[in-house]
C-alpha cells in the first residue's frame, strides 16, 4: 500500500539572483513497511527533500501525497495537526527536551496528541523496552550517551503510530557500536510495527541495512534500486 | 506534562542564572515596598495630624453652606441625626460646630474673625484643643467665656479676664452683639490658626446667631481613613439629600494636591528601579530563547502549537515575577512589621519642627495593603511586557530557518 506519493517535486532558492535547484523534479512513491535510505553527496538535496516529506518546508511546486491528504495544500495549522498524527522524526542531533526524562520525552507527543494516560504510560514503557532503554525510563537525556539519546528518539518519534518515520543523518553522531545498536533496533521496529522508514545518510552502515537505497545528486534521483 | 510544569523545570535549566534574575526582582520588590510602607505610613500620619487639627475626616453641611459659608445655612441636628452617624461602620465620634464670622470689638480696636462654637468635651478628644491655652482656662460646658486666638489677642490687646463685643449679622438677618468675657488665651504652632478667631461654647454662640438648636457643621472622626469614600457613602444614604457629607480632601484638597505630587515623585523612582529590573528580566528571557530557538522549532516540527509553546513560555516568565514578588515580600514584611509596631525617630532638628505642631517626631510605616498590591500589578505588568519578546518571537520564526540554524 503507498504511504507517499511525490509528483514533479520541485524547490527552487534564489541565491545571489541565480537559482539553485535543491529538488529537480523528483516524482517518487514510498509503501507501508519499507525501510528506504535516500544517499547523496553533501548539497545534493537529500534533507530538502526529507524536509519537504515532513510538511517542514514547502515545495516550489509539485504535488505530496501522504495517505490521502496532498499536504502542500496545507496550511501551517492543519499541518502541526497532519505531522504530529501522521509522522516521526529523528533527528542527527537527537533534539531531546533537556529537561525532561527519557519516559516524558516519549510521551510528549502522545500528550499533545491528546492520549488517555494509561495507554500513554503502556506505550512509552513498551517502546522504551524494545530501544532497550526499559531501566532507563526517568534518565534525563545529560545522563543518557548519545547512543541511548537517539534511541530514546526514534522511540519518540514511533510513539505517535505514525504512518512513516523521517530519518535525517541518524547516525551522524554516533560510534560503530551504537550505529549498529540503533539500526537493528529501527530494522527490528520496522518489522514489527510495519512502519515506513526513510533515512537520509552518508552513512554506508545505514545504506548496508537498508532495503531500497535512492541516490540523489544535484536535486535528481539518479538510481532508485531495491536491495533485497 | 502539563505546560506549567514543564515551564517550572525550564526556569530552572540554568540555575545561577534564574536565581540572579529572582534576586532583582527581589530587590526592587524590598526596596520598593519599603518606600511606599514608609510614604503610605507618612501621609497617613500627615492626614491624621491634618484632621485631628481641625477639620475631621468627614463633616455633615447644609447643602449650601460650603460655598457660602453663611450662618443662614444651617441645620437642626436633633438626637436621631447623631445616632444615625455614630451608628454607622467606620465612625468613631462626631461632634457639632457653629462657625460663622463676626465683628470683634473692644475699645478702640475692631477685627473680623471668625466665631467658632464647639462642644468643649468632644471638641477636646479629637482636636486636643486645650493643649494650646496658653494662658487661663479651657472651657468648660455651658461656660459663657471666650478662647482667643494668640494673634487676635495680641492684636487686641486682650488677656484673660477682660471683655469683648462680638456683633454680627444672625439667623435670617437678625442682629446679634455680646459682650463675652476672655476665659484663655490660644496659642497654636500655626500663624494660620492663630489668627483664625474665637471659641465659645456652642450653646452660647447659638445664642449668640440666634440659630438655637441648629449648627453649621457635624465634624466626624472615623477609624480606618482608607475606608473614608464608602463611610462618606454610608452617612449620605442614611442622612438624605437634605446634607451635604464632605471629606477631609474635597474640604482641603491642598493636602490631597500636595500628597500626590509627593506620589508622584516616589512613583518616578519605582518605575527607574523597575524599568532596570524590567530590562534585567528581558535579558534573561532573551539569552533563554536564544538558548532554546531550535528546540522550540524541533517542539514546532514534531507537533506542538505554537500557542501551547508561547503558553510555556508565559509561564516562565511569570514564575520569575511570581519568585520575586513572594521572596520580596517575604523578606520585607517583618521588617516592616516591626516598623510598624517601631516607628523611626527623626532627627533632632526636624523633631523640633514636629512637635512644635503637636504631632510625633518620627518616621511612620504602613502596611495597607495598596503597597503591596502596586507592587504585584508592577511586577504582573513587567513580566507581561516582557513576555512580549517571546511572543512576537515564537510567532514569527522561520520554522525550516530556525532548524537548518
Amino acid at each position: 500500500m503507498k504511504v507517499i506519493d511525490i509528483k514533479d517535486l520541485y524547490k527552487i532558492y534564489e541565491d545571489n539572483e541565480a537559482e539553485v535547484h535543491a529538488v529537480d523534479g523528483i516524482s517518487l512513491s514510498f509503501n507501508e513497511g519499507e525501510f528506504a535510505a535516500i544517499v547523496g553527496p553533501s548539497g545534493s538535496g537529500k534533507t530538502t527533500l526529507l524536509n519537504i516529506l515532513g510538511g517542514l518546508d514547502k515545495p516550489t511546486s509539485g504535488e505530496i501525497t501522504i495517505g490521502n491528504v496532498k499536504i502542500n495544500e496545507l496550511p501551517p495549522s492543519k499541518l502541526i495537526d497532519f505531522r504530529l498524527h501522521n509522522i516521526g522524526f529523528v533527528f542527527q542531533a537527537y533534539n531531546l527536551i533537556p529537561v525532561l526524562t527519557a519516559k516524558e520525552n516519549v510521551e510528549f507527543i502522545m500528550d499533545l496528541q491528546g492520549r488517555p494516560k494509561a495507554e500513554k504510560e503502556k506505550r512509552t514503557r513498551e517502546l522504551l523496552e524494545q530501544v532497550g532503554l526499559g531501566d532507563r525510563l526517568n534518565s534525563r537525556p545529560n545522563r543518557l550517551s548519545g547512543g541511548q539519546q537517539q534511541r530514546v528518539a526514534v522511540a519518540r518519534a514511533l510513539a505517535s503510530r505514525p504512518k512513516f518515520v523521517l530519518a535525517d543523518e541518524p547516525t551522524a553522531n554516533l560510534d560503530s557500536k551504537s550505529t549498529e545498536n540503533l539500526l537493528d533496533i529501527m530494522e527490528k521496529l520496522n518489522r514489527e510495527e510495519n512502519i515506513t522508514f526513510i533515512f537520509s545518510t552518508h552513512d554506508p552502515r545505514v545504506v548496508k541495512k537498508a532495503r531500497r537505497v535512492i541516490t540523489i545528486e544535484d536535486g535528481k534521483v539518479i538510481k532508485d534500486e531495491a536491495i533485497r | 506534562m502539563k505546560t506549567y510544569k514543564m515551564a517550572w523545570r525550564n526556569l530552572w535549566r540554568n540555575k545561577r542564572r534564574t536565581l540572579i534574575t529572582v534576586a532583582a526582582v527581589v530587590f526592587a520588590v524590598f526596596l520598593s515596598t519599603f518606600m511606599s510602607s514608609m510614604q503610605e505610613g507618612t501621609y497617613s500620619k500627615m492626614i491624621e495630624n491634618t484632621v485631628s487639627f481641625y477639620s475631621g475626616y468627614i463633616q455633615v453641611h447644609h447643602p449650601g453652606y460650603w460655598a457660602s459659608r453663611s450662618i443662614n445655612d444651617v441645620y437642626a441636628p436633633g438626637p436621631e441625626f447623631f445616632k444615625k452617624i455614630d451608628e454607622t461602620p467606620n465612625v468613631t465620634l462626631s461632634f457639632p460646630r457653629l462657625e460663622s464670622f463676626t465683628l470683634l470689638s473692644t475699645g478702640e480696636n475692631t477685627k473680623a474673625a471668625a466665631l467658632i462654637g464647639i462642644d468643649p468635651v468632644k471638641e477636646n478628644k479629637v482636636t486636643r484643643l486645650s493643649q494650646w491655652v496658653e494662658a487661663g482656662k479651657y472651657l468648660e460646658p455651658g461656660d459663657d467665656g471666650l478662647l482667643v486666638a494668640k494673634n487676635i489677642a495680641k492684636q487686641m490687646s486682650l488677656n484673660v479676664g477682660d471683655t469683648m463685643v462680638l456683633l454680627s449679622t444672625g439667623y435670617h438677618g437678625s442682629t446679634s452683639a455680646a459682650l463675652f468675657p476672655i476665659k484663655g488665651i490660644l496659642n497654636f504652632p500655626s500663624p494660620q490658626m492663630n489668627n483664625i478667631g474665637v471659641y465659645a461654647d456652642i450653646t452660647k454662640a447659638g445664642e449668640f446667631f440666634s440659630t438655637g438648636d441648629m449648627i453649621t457643621s457635624t465634624v466626624i472622626m472615623v477609624d480606618d481613613y482608607t475606608k473614608l469614600n464608602h463611610t462618606k457613602q454610608d452617612i449620605g444614604k442614611k442622612l438624605g439629600n437634605d446634607y451635604s457629607v464632605m471629606t477631609w480632601d474635597e474640604m482641603q484638597p491642598e493636602i490631597m494636591q500636595m500628597i500626590e505630587q509627593d506620589r508622584a515623585g516616589a512613583v518616578i523612582m519605582k518605575a527607574i528601579i523597575y524599568i532596570v529590573i524590567g530590562f534585567g528580566i528581558l535579558g534573561t528571557i532573551i539569552m533563554m530563547m536564544s538558548e532554546r530557538r531550535k528546540e522550540l522549532a524541533i517542539m514546532v516540527a514534531v507537533g506542538m502549537k505554537r500557542g501551547k509553546i508561547i503558553k510555556t513560555l508565559f509561564f516562565e516568565t511569570l514564575y520569575i515575577g511570581f519568585l520575586g514578588i513572594v521572596l520580596g515580600f517575604l523578606l520585607s514584611t517583618p521588617i516592616m512589621l516591626w516598623l510598624v509596631q517601631h516607628p523611626i525617630p527623626l532627627p533632632d532638628s526636624m523633631a523640633e519642627v514636629y512637635e512644635k505642631f503637636g504631632f510625633e517626631a518620627k518616621l511612620f510605616f504602613s502596611l495597607h495593603y495598596p503597597v503591596f498590591m502596586n507592587q504585584i500589578w508592577t511586577v504582573f505588568a513587567i513580566t507581561i511586557g516582557v513576555f512580549l519578546y517571546p511572543l512576537v518571537t515564537v510567532a514569527r520564526f522561520k520554522l525550516i530557518q530556525t532548524l537548518r540554524s
